[in-house]
């Protein structure tokens, strides 16, 4: 059996000009795994969403827009699972606050809600230096 | 932003001709809405037929969009929609909401009837 071992660790500026440079990093890895046997396009579009809404929210909830700051990055596999942390290093936000909007025109809570629907698990967690946003699928 | 904007008459045409529509770039399709508003034009067809991925930012600057249409008696309709864009609104529940044409020819028909 082929099994996938991938590790990509990645630190950007805190622009959301690299949104789409890391969105695409997601892209190509659900059309590079050998194993996955689901609708791989769903998948890229998914991956895509999940690192584009998380490093959205680092740059404007947790760096709070500073462009001098970074944005750091870890996507990999292990046992069919993938595996995102995406590490900021400000004050953070309260995650549960984002819920389920109870309404669709609602104007918060949108990405986190869309973060919840594609990933098995979230959770996020101060560090040292910040927080990371962690996250699991499995594949 | 690649935005091409027409006045059509009965609506104003934003022809989005962008691959992506998020965080990095909503904000100016937001603040060309406004203006829009501003200038009294209060019937939109956003057509979003270039664009392949959208997120919560770009859904909002819509959401936005359509508000502020429908608090002036007007109406924010969208056409084009590629696939997975169309599945974006569906997983939040935005489909109910928005009137989602095939093409723009059709949505800008719907606003002379």
């Amino acid at each position: 059996m082929t099994t996938d071992r991938i590790a990509v660790d990645i630190k950007v500026p805190n622009q959301t000009r690299y949104l789409c440079l890391i969105g695409h990093i997601g892209e190509n890895i659900a059309h590079t795994l050998r194993s996955y046997s689901g609708d791989r396009e769903k998948l890229a579009y998914d991956l895509n969403l999940v690192l584009t809404e998380a490093m959205a929210n680092a740059i404007q909830h947790a760096n709070e827009g500073d462009p001098a700051k970074e944005v750091h990055i870890e996507i990999s596999i292990f046992k069919k699972n993938l595996f995102i942390k995406v590490f900021d290093f400000g004050q953070g936000f309260d995650i549960k606050q984002y819920v389920e909007p109870s309404h669709p025109l609602e104007d918060h809570g949108r990405g986190i809600y869309l973060m919840h629907t594609i990933m098995d698990e979230i959770t996020y967690q101060p560090t040292d230096n910040g927080h990371v946003l962690e996250m699991r699928k499995a594949l | 932003m690649n935005l091409q904007i027409e006045d059509k008459g009965a609506a104003v045409l934003l022809l989005v001709e962008e691959e992506r529509l998020d965080a990095h770039n909503s904000g100016e399709l937001k603040n060309q809405m406004l203006k829009l508003f501003e200038e009294g034009k209060h019937n939109l067809v956003v057509d979003l037929q270039s664009v392949r991925f959208v997120d919560s930012s770009g859904l909002g600057a819509l959401v936005s969009g359509f508000k502020n249409a429908s608090s002036r008696n007007g109406n924010l309709k969208l056409a084009g929609l590629q696939l997975q864009v169309k599945s974006m609104f569906e997983l939040t529940r935005l489909h109910r909401v928005f009137e989602i044409y095939t093409d723009s020819g059709e949505a800008l028909a719907s606003f002379q009837q």
